[in-house]
């Protein structure tokens, strides 16, 4: 068995700071990690593998150094990462994104295609279900559990706003996973030290059978116009009160407009 | 691509509980108030319908603004299908080449649009928050579709100038419906489909119901939200939202952290909530949270840092520590309710 996991490098959102004065990112000293919604999906990936036994492959399509996250994929227990870099494919939207992935993907064996539902620095949910969409595959979004995996077929939980749903798709399909579906494990010692030695398989766009007018920031539909920060602004009344006082104050607000009744 | 054939905005229309749901009742509204702010396109509002559903229902969307209401209709189309669903939007968009189509950004939603996208390969922009025709020119069908990326820390406006329909997917909870008018004249047209043809390789075994656990945060008139800043004692906070009648949120550095269930989390990456009180409690106000209650229509903010960026978006702000203060807020409820007169 063959399994794909794809994954993105991306910033630690939650470590995003603003620059009030020029309302721009302020991006230096950002940490990368690994999307957790993809390293969700790898977790998932190698206790199949654990399971039932299968050859795990991360693939990534990002700058030269996404090398450093497919390093610690290697020390988790990945067996083969593959790098998709090349100034062409840059600046790729969703459906450009997923041309590429696919072009790779059609040159390889596979039975299951794991994709985490949504990075964290887009929240497009968009690249698995495009991807599996180039490829011909169904698709299953928002997994929260697998609960059987065998040659033929896969049984999933997909979580949806009020209720789950177990579906059962043939094989080869695509799952995209949440970040709820398993905590990843730590790296391996053993992993670590290996991680160093073992390739990385590079692939660029000459090694790709692929249309260029379909690719990156010129082959992409969707064009951003603008991008700006959110301006704050100050109107509020700012009190400083005791603890008593404040709750007094609380409870004020909430019987004027009539919520606390007898 | 000849993009002048391209018309009308098309609204996908999710059918949940006998009912077309909320947020594609918003999005019909959006619709409507997108037409009607350039005449000279002189588009139709299309509700679309998919399904075994009643004719009730799928006129649901003509008295909530849609011109016309397409339903696409078979017996056997008991329940969702990417693949069903994708390949009947193809055959529409061939058939009827909508120039706009916009699709909630439920789970359903965020499946079926990137699919329908990539069939046809044009440009799709996920959970929009605003929706505006070009403003640089006044007859132009262009739009631009403003969303939040980098965990709402930075916004984007994007387009989709090559390739038609220009589609997107839209938050649940920001836009604003029409109100209901049973009376509202619309063009009704029903199609019988035949999906016989289509091989749908995902098969629906069973559906599990949540745990009772599953909130719905976003019907409450009154959140009471934590954040870090309450660490492992939402225990406090439940207690007071009880006496007050509020529901529980949280911000995703809470939920992060195993403080409380990713059904409370409100923000970029949880739930768009407008309560008519939205109080933070040891919440720090990170711009991903506060894309999903800035609307509120009264916030009260207590955080114990009186430079926290909460009190940028509060009517109101105590400085101090909520844990202090909500169980003494409890108390002056509970003793309220106990007074004799």
């Amino acid at each position: 068995m063959n399994i794909l996991v794809l994954l993105k490098q991306v910033p630690d959102t939650t470590e995003m700071k603003i620059d009030k004065e020029k309302g721009t990112l302020i991006r230096e000293g950002v940490p990368t990690i690994t999307n957790p919604d993809d390293l969700a999906g790898m977790e998932v990936a190698l206790r199949l593998k654990d399971k039932y036994g299968a050859k795990v492959t991360a693939v990534t399509m990002g700058p030269p150094q996404a090398e450093n996250m497919l390093r610690e994929l290697y020390a988790m227990g990945a067996d083969h990462a593959v790098l998709l870099t090349d100034r062409k494919f840059s600046g790729a939207d969703t459906w450009a994104t997923s041309n590429t992935l696919a072009a790779f993907i059609k040159q390889v064996d596979f039975d299951l295609i794991i994709a985490g539902r949504q990075a964290i620095d887009g929240d497009t949910a968009q690249v698995g279900p495009q991807t599996a969409e180039k490829l011909g595959l169904p698709q299953i979004s928002y997994v929260d559990d697998v609960l059987e995996f065998s040659k033929e077929k896969i049984v999933v939980k997909k979580a949806l706003e009020n209720n789950y749903e177990v579906l059962e798709c043939s094989l080869p399909c695509v799952i995209t996973t949440l970040s709820t579906i398993a905590k990843p494990r730590y790296m391996r010692v053993m992993g670590i030290s290996h991680a160093f030695e073992k390739d990385i398989t590079i692939k660029t766009f000459d090694d790709l059978n692929i249309d260029p007018a379909i690719i990156g920031l010129k082959g992409s539909p969707t064009k951003v116009k603008k991008t700006f920060t959110k301006e704050v602004h100050s109107n509020s009344d700012i009190l400083h009160l005791d603890g008593k006082a404040s709750a007094r104050k609380v409870a004020e607000i909430l019987m004027d407009m009539n919520f606390i009744g007898k | 691509m000849n993009i002048a054939e391209y018309k009308d905005i098309y609204v996908f229309c999710e059918e949940r509980e006998n009912k077309i749901h909320d947020s594609s009742l918003e999005l019909l509204g959006e619709a409507v108030r997108l037409v009607k702010d350039r005449p000279s396109l002189n588009y139709k509002v299309v509700g679309v319908v998919i399904g075994d559903h009643s004719d009730e229902l799928a006129k649901m969307a003509g008295h909530y603004g849609a011109d016309k209401v397409i339903f696409l209709h078979n017996e056997k189309l008991k329940h969702y299908s990417t693949e069903i669903y994708t390949e009947l939007f193809m055959d529409l968009i061939k058939n009827d080449k909508p120039d706009i189509i916009l699709i909630p950004a439920t789970v359903l939603g965020r499946d079926l649009a990137p699919r329908i996208a990539a069939r046809c390969d044009t440009g799709l922009t996920a959970d929009a928050t605003k929706l505006d025709f070009d403003p640089e020119n006044k007859e132009s069908a262009l739009l631009y579709v403003t969303r939040p990326a980098f965990g709402g820390n930075l916004f984007g406006t994007i387009i989709n100038e090559t390739k038609r329909p220009q589609m997107t997917t839209i938050r649940p909870g920001v836009m604003e419906p029409v109100h209901r008018d049973p009376e509202r004249d619309f063009q009704f047209d029903k199609r019988e489909v035949s999906i016989d043809h289509i091989e749908d390789k995902v098969k629906l075994i069973e559906v599990l119901q949540k745990d009772n656990m599953a909130v719905d945060i976003t019907k409450a008139d009154i959140i009471l939200s934590g954040g870090r800043g309450i660490g492992d004692n939402f225990h406090v906070l439940e207690e007071c939202a009880k006496m007050i009648g509020a529901e529980v949120g949280a911000s995703r550095g809470a939920v992060d952290k195993g403080f409380i269930g990713k059904d409370h989390q409100v923000g970029q990456t949880g739930k768009t909530v407008r309560p008519k009180v939205y109080i933070a409690c040891g919440i720090s106000g990170a711009v991903q949270h506060l894309a999903g209650m800035e609307k509120s229509d009264y916030i009260i903010a207590i955080n114990k840092d009186p430079d926290a960026a909460i009190f940028s978006v509060a009517n109101i702000g105590l400085v101090g520590d909520a844990l202090e203060i909500l169980p003494l807020l409890t108390e002056e409820i509970r003793l309220y309710r106990e007074r004799p007169y």
